[in-house]
């Protein structure tokens, strides 16, 4: 069990790590898709396409194998890190644009009428109320990668599942052992998930409610 | 009296549709102008050309002598206000912050004092007491009033109505006219498209009747409602106060 619970904080940081890059990269790709011109837009477009059609261990695995014939090597928890990151980037994006598209676009135009740059308009006015929208979607999606975290497994990063593994075999309690470590999933994504909602709580806007798309008036 | 806003010439089309056909007028300082005609006249899109919310074809629009361009349209945009036929506050932000987050953001004022502003115009609107109520948490008049506060916030020189009353019911368009003519009688600069007759009645000082994109006649208000020149003007007016 604590050899187990030595990997949580790999799992953690592989995940901090990723989600954050996601965030960064994320609202990047929807900013392109929603304000870019022709060239991020497409930029934009083939990259959610890209990694959202091809599976993440894929991604990883040519990271981690593929990329050292060109002579680009990481250690195998740098490459799982780069491989979600990517990958939910993509995802992120996505959840992204749909939330900044949700921000009604007269909100817009009346900061752009008081005099505010296209840049001060999307920090104060846009960005504040997308990102309490998006929520709901991003609080999944830090859960599934949570979890995606495991396939770093497949490359050799003692994370949770990795654990796992080598105890089962060393042991053959297989049983016993991954039914811990799906109890150490099921604690990690359930204290995630309730601290995500409670956020969205505290960050409703009074008078619209939680979860409400778009506002009438 | 000096001119502060010139309008001159202004052509304006969407696709093959001809929106203005070179408008002129001016405002000096202290006037109040109300814009009158059917809808699909140009109205709403001469409001908008005057601030660069939409660029104009051609003709040019002049604030205190300046003229307007991509150039400078940030900075002349702070020195016209602005009142949507929507409201289109803020969501997230309280009354208060809706009407000084232009002023601490664009012209860097501290929070204490642009507070302090603020709760002064959203007195002069009514609405003290509402200032740290969302706007999801307001009537539609209350809406309109704070959006009335946050326009005046950045202390400009020219006011700009779009059909602030036309998303209101009866009831709450009082409140919102009886603002809008406080701010006439202490001297505002207004152009004001709007087809509430007491609002022109009581504070303009010169109703244009626009239809097709030209502005077909003007004169003061007495004259457009009374005894109206053009019969097109006749036939309108004869529509809006039947309705």
């Amino acid at each position: 069990m604590p050899f187990l619970l030595g990997g949580v904080p790999i799992a953690l940081l592989i995940w901090v790590v990723a989600m954050s890059v996601g965030i960064v990269f994320g609202l990047a790709l929807a900013w392109m898709r929603v304000y870019g011109g022709k060239i991020p837009y497409w930029f934009a477009t083939g990259y959610v396409e890209f990694f959202r059609g091809t599976p993440v261990i894929v991604q990883m695995f040519f990271i981690y194998f593929g990329l050292p014939s060109l002579g680009i090597s990481f250690s195998p928890f740098v490459a799982a890190t780069i491989a979600i990151a990517l990958d939910t980037s993509a995802y992120q994006a996505e959840y992204f644009r749909g939330s900044i598209q949700a921000v009604s676009k007269g909100q817009l135009i009346a900061a752009r009428a008081q005099g505010m740059t296209a840049l001060q308009a999307f920090m104060n006015i846009v960005l504040p109320q997308a990102l309490r929208l998006v929520l709901p979607q991003w609080s999944n999606e830090a859960i599934i990668e949570l979890k995606f975290t495991s396939i770093a497994y497949t490359i050799g990063v003692a994370e949770i599942t990795e654990r796992a593994y080598k105890v089962g075999y060393e042991t053959y309690e297989f049983f016993a052992i991954f039914l811990w470590a799906a109890v150490i999933y099921m604690v990690l994504t359930t204290v995630v998930s309730e601290a995500l909602w409670l956020l969205e709580k505290r960050l409703a806007i009074p008078g619209l409610g939680v979860n409400v798309g778009r506002p009438e008036g | 009296m000096s001119e502060i806003l010139t309008i001159d010439n202004l052509w304006k089309s969407y696709d093959s549709e001809q929106v203005l056909c070179g408008i002129s007028m001016s405002l000096k300082k202290g006037e109040t102008k109300v814009l009158v005609g059917p809808s699909g006249s140009g109205k709403s899109t001469l409001l908008r050309c005057v601030n660069r919310l939409t660029a104009p074809d051609g003709g040019l629009v002049k604030l205190a002598g300046v003229e307007v361009g991509e150039g400078n349209v940030n900075e002349i945009r702070r020195r016209i206000g602005f009142v949507f036929q929507d409201f289109n506050l803020f969501l997230h932000l309280t009354a208060i912050e809706n009407v000084y987050v232009a002023p601490v953001k664009i012209k860097r004022e501290s929070k204490p004092v642009a507070r302090r502003k603020a709760m002064a115009l959203l007195d002069r609107v009514g609405l003290a007491d509402k200032a740290d109520a969302y706007p999801a948490q307001l009537s539609g008049g209350q809406q309109q009033r704070v959006s009335i506060a946050r326009a005046l916030s950045m202390e400009p020189e020219v006011m700009l109505f779009d059909e602030p009353t036309s998303a209101l019911d009866p009831e709450l368009t009082q409140e919102v006219v009886k603002v809008m003519s406080d701010l006439a009688d202490d001297g505002m600069t207004m152009l004001v498209v709007s087809h509430e007759m007491g609002f022109a009645r009581d504070a303009a000082d010169e109703v244009l009747f626009m239809e097709k994109g030209v502005i077909v006649e003007c004169g003061p208000p007495e004259k457009i409602f009374g005894r109206p020149d053009n019969v097109r003007t006749k036939a309108f007016l004869r529509l809006i106060s039947e309705a």
